[in-house]
């Protein structure tokens, strides 16, 4: 096995063309288990962690450009602010420790379908840049889980940063799991209301073989929702909400939890996040102070 | 492969390191500093905790490789130097788990004091005051001991960090 160190976001898509089955690592809190466990044993690993611009975060007009390798805890600390529920997952991914090495690219290279950025970058409606050398593209979240830990990047491609929109409206994160700290999801969920278009974001952590977005209770709610007043929901239409959100769940039974818990779960956070949501929404519409 | 890394001060090398090798593993088996525990190798129990740049981690989730031109800190270095010629002088972290009873079998403590020394220097020591009991458990929450159900440790972290804002605060 090699251990390749580029320092130059140049020299590692150089690196990554010419070795496809290389494997990056940036934090290493998923790769180093595999290796420790004697799970995989790649040709070559690319060390991810002396690219500057992997580790840079900047704001383009109140959109946010996360670089893949930004930590959990600087996230946290830093652009939290501009992507609300990307924060809440933050906090719950893990312990202090992990949460210092531990990447938004990590988590979006591994595709876990109980990673925690997910459900997030889903219901914000982020896209993920990936970068080659045969150049840049841009692929939105929803295009970019394809199957269990499969996605849209090619074996040439790296993740260099996730692109998130300007929050227009509050974002809730709720994740399901046996204790407060170190827990992968039983079940997670995601809520973005953008008060601008008038639209309703989700998104599902480990209740199907990918995260997934449930479209049909993003629009029920996006046509429900008194987007004047931010009233809060009538109960007919938040069990509505719970119900359709629970319908876009494939789940099976494993040693975290069974299917049948799974889709009650997310019926309960998605109701539970629509009521934080709906008054934070009535909140901010006096002071005006609902974008920052 | 060679590494060549700052260790508790100075510089250290290793030769002969394979490319999946933790940092742990250096630590331990090539550099001669088996402070850091081997416990889970998948970052869990937090035994192997140590400052990589100043920034807490688990170095069972590190590879050696990474480390490079980085500054480590473990356990080891954690004791401070009194001042010149005298003995080195344990942390106030490290003085308080002793009189505390925080330390039964001790597997855990060397991690659970590397991440205690951050939350300290962090917070009391940097004029922040002493971190809330709910604080220190979030700080901790990655460190797993099976022997004293944690309360003693809790007991001697906040010990520590009153001792530590008592000094900050006459510093001031
Ligand atoms: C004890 C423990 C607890 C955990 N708890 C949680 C949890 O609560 N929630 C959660 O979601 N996850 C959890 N994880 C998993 C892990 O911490 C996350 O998935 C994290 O985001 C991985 O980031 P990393 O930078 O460490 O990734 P790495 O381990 O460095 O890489 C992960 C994968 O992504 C690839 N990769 C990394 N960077 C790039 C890039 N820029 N471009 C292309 N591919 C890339 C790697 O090749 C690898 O396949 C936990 C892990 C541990 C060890």
């Amino acid at each position: 096995m090699d251990f390749l160190r580029p320092s130059t976001l140049e020299e590692a898509l150089a690196a990554k063309s010419e070795r496809p089955a290389g494997v990056p690592i940036m934090g290493g809190t998923d790769v180093m288990v595999d290796l420790n466990f004697d799970r995989s044993r790649p040709p070559a690993l690319i060390d991810l962690t002396r690219i500057a611009e992997l580790r840079e975060w900047s704001l383009e007009g109140g959109a946010l450009r996360l670089g893949a390798g930004v930590s959990y805890t600087r996230v946290i600390d830093g652009p939290g602010a501009h992507a609300p529920a990307l924060a809440q997952a933050s906090r719950s991914v893990a312990s202090p420790q992990i949460r210092n090495r531990g990447t938004v690219g990590g988590n979006l290279g591994g595709a876990s379908p109980a990673g925690d950025c997910h459900p997030p970058l889903l219901a914000a409606g982020a896209v993920v840049e990936l970068a080659s050398v045969r150049g840049v593209r841009r692929v939105p979240a929803r295009d970019f889980y394809l199957g269990p830990r499969r996605t849209a990047r090619q074996d040439d491609e790296l993740i260099t940063a996730v692109l998130l929109p300007r929050p227009a409206g509050p974002q809730h994160f709720s994740k399901i799991g046996t204790r407060n700290a170190m827990v992968i999801a039983v079940a997670a969920f995601a809520l973005a209301l953008d008060a601008e278009k008038r639209t309703v974001g989700t998104g599902l952590g480990s209740v199907a073989p990918t995260p997934v977005r449930a479209e049909e209770a993003e629009e029920f709610l996006a046509a429900e929702f008194d987007w004047d007043t931010g009233a809060p929901p009538a109960e007919p239409v938040v069990r509505r909400f719970g119900e359709l959100a629970a319908s876009a769940t494939r789940p099976i039974d494993d040693q975290r939890g069974s299917a049948e818990y799974r889709r009650h779960a997310v019926g309960v956070m998605a109701r539970r996040a629509l009521a934080w949501a709906a008054a934070e929404y009535r909140g901010g519409l006096g002071g005006g102070t609902r974008c920052a | 492969m060679r590494v060549t890394f700052t260790v508790n001060g100075e510089e250290a090398s290793a030769d002969g390191v394979w490319a999946g090798e933790s940092l742990l593993y250096v630590l331990r088996e090539r550099l001669g500093l088996p402070g850091s525990k081997n416990a889970c190798e998948q970052g869990e129990c937090g035994s192997c905790t140590v400052y990589l740049d100043g920034v807490t981690a688990c170095s069972c989730m590190v590879a050696a490789g990474q480390c490079e031109g980085r500054d480590v800190r473990t356990v080891e270095g954690l004791a401070e130097q009194g001042g010149e010629g005298a003995e080195r002088r344990l942390a106030a972290v490290q003085e308080a788990f002793v009189e505390m009873g925080a330390v039964q079998c001790g597997f855990c403590t060397p991690g659970l004091l590397v991440q205690s020394h951050d939350l300290i220097a962090r917070t009391a020591a940097a004029g922040r005051g002493v971190p809330a009991d709910a604080e220190i458990r979030e700080a901790l929450a990655g460190n797993l001991c099976r022997c004293t159900g944690y309360e003693k440790i809790i007991d001697a972290v906040r010990v520590a960090a009153e001792r530590e804002a008592a000094e900050a605060g006459e510093a001031v």
